[in-house]
């Protein structure tokens, strides 16, 4: 490619005038990496710092001046065999770094303080049984309470901010109580410390707080480091666009700088970049991602097209518009935002124990007072046991229950390689009944591939896909797929025509049928399906007929089996035509197919399924699946999906298979069976519990031991979550081997 | 048990060290890239690098 990369598009210009460019590196195997490409930038001139982060296999350069050559930086390392894809981060990945800061601040001060109070307390506890003198239990309750009031005060902002937001809200959430037990039990624990009682409990409240933020935490840095490699993947497919400006000079530029009115470049075998209208150049579209049909679209200036689409022969010239009102993508995004309001209702596990919880807590809290008070007990004693009830039940097993699991299971998922977009996939994942795939792209391979392979020579096919390699026609691609050699040197494209290059002395060419003069071997085939193509080739005097389709994933139907074997039910809906979609439905074992369905038709039939009372899975990667993969209860898309069907779905998977859709559903039912049982544990916890704290027998060391071991027993049992989706994501996990090296 | 008033505010500081050392790591970047850094400690860019 002769554009080079536009410098300015990609680097974020600091206030001291330092320039920064994040990028994902390709290439980055191992450790020594990490020092082959730091000292290889070392001598660039005006370089502030590049630095290599080894965890998201990102660099980041910061530069100062004018003498700095970014394009000359890429190009060292493309010679060491490192490609950089720069990021364009998003604010929001900034942020969620921050929080992440924070909250690991949070934990370490929390941390610090329950450590320390602890091991005054544990003095405490056990002098009250042997001789401590009442002067030196006060000193040791001051102590505790000089550390623990303002580290409570700063670890516990998160939990008190959102607790505050819910009740402004006028919502109840589990921060609530949290927050409310936290403070009651400092508060009680200070007045007891100035009138000289036998019991603080200051322990309890910290120790409450270190849990969390440890649970906390870990669900954070789990969902930053999906969200990374999601970014990293993003960047490595399909971001640049090659911008032309007035003079004619292109420029390689990230997809969101493309502006309405700019011209772009699109070359045979690129997706186009942007919804725009032809100004020059004719070619051919597979626009199979658009709307799932497989037949190719000719094109010319004047017809409006769509990003995503594959060009196929000849280079356009596109300029981008801005939505007008009336194309296809429009009436996505009107039926995605419809559909983005039904999702919102969904109410997760932990919020719904929760709204039943909390007024639970504090009735029961408000009963004990008013019980003791009418047994005839001090106002005191009343308030005391009831406060001390609040402490008991402040959710610190309940809170956890369900992120533990949920770090665990995003774990096994991201294992399995499936990364999730939004935290409560998992759950309604577990909930399924139905399973709806869209063909086009999810039941079949991204990319077409030559169904005749066996019948070819194996020599003669390897010669063939060596040739291809040379060549960037996205049928050639396919046949490329077929060796992992090397591409012939010296090969000639002949445009609209095909590839040819000496072998071994012998002219071999490879592209149409008259290219290649095998046109009576192809009329000879008769008439063929409408979404088959050929390609030729030409050895000398020997020729072959190579037919390119769209396949089947390889493992589609043992999935599919799967599937229905766990009871699920499965359908397939299609943009594509009948006889297409009858075909692999016919192959599948699928009895329930519709084709020809347009995005709106989509969510009409999925609107159906929920109507019987249905639970779907929707599986699909076009951008007529948007609106579809937003209605559905959840949604997976492949990576190889439209940049808006993956916003649109929970969670996307990798691969050229299928098996980690059917991982997902196995990790989410068995993560789902964990997190019920961590919410009946933690309710069992309170059974126990509650009842000692409304007798009034509820003692500082009691309630620590309750804590923590309800919060240990519960974290133990999260961890099974993974232990025994390992067994079922060992397929899925092969399937993955190759694709995470590149990674 | 006077001995108390001594060693209580001693324990305290030395882990209240132990925290601020921390707290200044992260602020300095140092937990941000786990696997490499340590992958790091084993190279020899200090001797002639």
């Amino acid at each position: 490619m002769t554009a080079v990369a536009d410098v300015a598009a990609f680097a974020t210009q600091g206030p001291d005038g330092v320039s920064r460019l994040d990028a994902a590196v390709e290439g980055m195997t191992c450790a020594a990496c990490i020092f082959e490409i730091e000292s290889s930038l070392k001598g660039l001139p005006d370089l502030v710092a590049a630095r290599v982060n080894y965890t998201n296999r990102r660099l980041s350069l910061e530069w100062r001046g004018e003498a700095f050559n970014l394009s000359a930086a890429f190009e060292r390392l493309r010679r060491l065999g490192y490609k950089l894809h720069p990021l364009d981060l998003a604010a929001s990945e900034r942020e969620e770094g921050e929080a992440a800061r924070f909250l690991l601040r949070c934990l370490a001060v929390a941390a610090f303080a329950a450590m320390n109070v602890m091991l005054l307390s544990a003095s405490v506890w056990i002098g009250n049984v042997s001789d401590i003198d009442p002067a030196t239990r006060d000193l040791f309750h001051g102590v505790s309470g000089l550390i623990a009031l303002p580290a409570a005060a700063f670890a516990g902002q998160p939990f008190f901010r959102s607790a505050f937001s819910a009740l402004r809200a006028r919502r109840l959430n589990m921060d609530v109580p949290i927050s409310l037990g936290v403070l009651l039990a400092l508060a009680m624990s200070v007045y007891e410390t100035l009138h000289h009682a036998e019991h603080a409990y200051f322990d309890s409240a910290i120790m409450l707080l270190t849990f969390l933020l440890l649970g906390r935490y870990l669900d954070h840095a789990m969902r930053r480091k999906t969200r990374a490699v999601a970014a990293n993947l993003a960047a490595l497919r399909a971001p640049l666009a090659c911008r032309l400006s007035e003079d004619g000079s292109e420029a390689l530029v990230p997809l969101a700088r493309l502006r309405p009115g700019d011209l772009a470049l699109v070359r045979p075998g690129e997706r186009l970049p942007a919804d725009g209208v032809i100004v020059s150049g004719v070619s051919e579209l597979d626009e199979s991602l658009i709307t799932g049909e497989t037949l190719r679209r000719g094109v010319r200036d004047g017809d409006v097209v769509y990003a995503g689409s594959l060009n196929y022969d000849g280079a356009l010239t596109l300029r981008v518009n801005a939505a007008t009102g009336e194309t296809l993508l429009d009436e996505i995004e009107r039926l995605l935002d419809k559909a983005t309001e039904a999702r919102s209702r969904y109410m997760r596990l932990a919020d719904r124990v929760s709204r039943l919880y909390a007024p639970m807590v504090h009735l029961t809290a408000l009963l004990t007072a008013l019980g003791w008070l009418a047994a005839g007990a001090s106002a005191h004693d009343a308030i005391v046991t009831a406060i001390s009830v609040l402490i008991i039940t402040c959710p610190c097993a309940l809170a956890l229950a369900v992120p533990a699991v949920q770090v665990v299971a995003s774990g096994a998922l991201f294992r399995a390689g499936v990364l999730l977009n939004s935290a409560d996939a998992i759950e309604r994942l577990a909930e399924i009944d139905t399973v709806v795939f869209d063909k086009t792209g999810t039941l079949t391979a991204p990319e077409p591939r030559v169904a005749n392979a066996q019948e070819i020579g194996p020599a003669l096919l390897q010669m063939a896909a060596r040739l291809a390699k040379a060549s960037a026609h996205p049928l050639a691609r396919a046949v490329a797929l077929e060796t992992d050699a090397a591409p012939v040197d010296g090969a000639r494209e002949q445009h609209g025509q095909g590839v040819s290059a000496m072998i071994d002395g012998v002219e071999a060419r490879l592209g149409s049928a008259q290219y290649c003069g095998l046109e009576a071997e192809a009329a000879a085939l008769g008439a063929l399906d409408p979404d088959l193509s050929l390609v030729a080739f030409r050895y000398g005097a020997a020729g072959a007929l190579l037919r390119v389709r769209q396949m089947l994933r390889a493992d589609a139907r043992d999935v599919v089996d799967a599937l229905q074997k766990r009871g699920l039910k499965v359908l397939i809906l299609s943009g594509d035509r009948a006889e297409t979609v009858a075909q692999a439905a016919a192959a599948l074992g699928v009895a329930e197919w519709r084709a020809a369905l347009k995005p709106a038709e989509k969510v009409a039939a999925l609107e159906a399924l929920k109507a019987e009372g249905r639970k779907t899975l929707m599986i699909g990667d076009g951008l007529n699946d948007a609106p579809a993969l937003k209605s559905a209860h959840v949604s997976l898309s492949p990576i190889a999906a439209a940049q808006i069907a993956q916003a649109a779905s929970d969670a996307v998977f990798l691969g050229d298979r299928l098996a980690p859709a059917l991982a997902a559903i196995e990790i989410a039912v068995c993560a789902r069976r964990r997190m019920q049982e961590n919410l009946a544990l933690s309710v069992l916890y309170n059974a126990l519990a509650v009842p000692l704290a409304i007798a009034g027998m509820l003692t500082p060391l009691l309630a620590a031991a309750a804590m923590s071991g309800s919060s240990l027993l519960v974290t133990l049992n999260a961890l099974r979550a993974g232990r025994s989706a390992e067994a079922t994501r060992r397929p899925a996990q092969r399937a993955l081997a190759t694709r995470e090296a590149a990674i | 048990m006077t001995v108390l008033l001594f060693l209580v505010p001693l324990a305290l500081a030395l882990g209240a060290i132990g925290l601020v050392a921390f707290l200044w790591a992260l602020r300095g970047g140092q937990y941000d890239d786990l696997d490499g850094a340590a992958e790091r400690v084993l190279t020899n860019d200090d001797i002639g690098g």
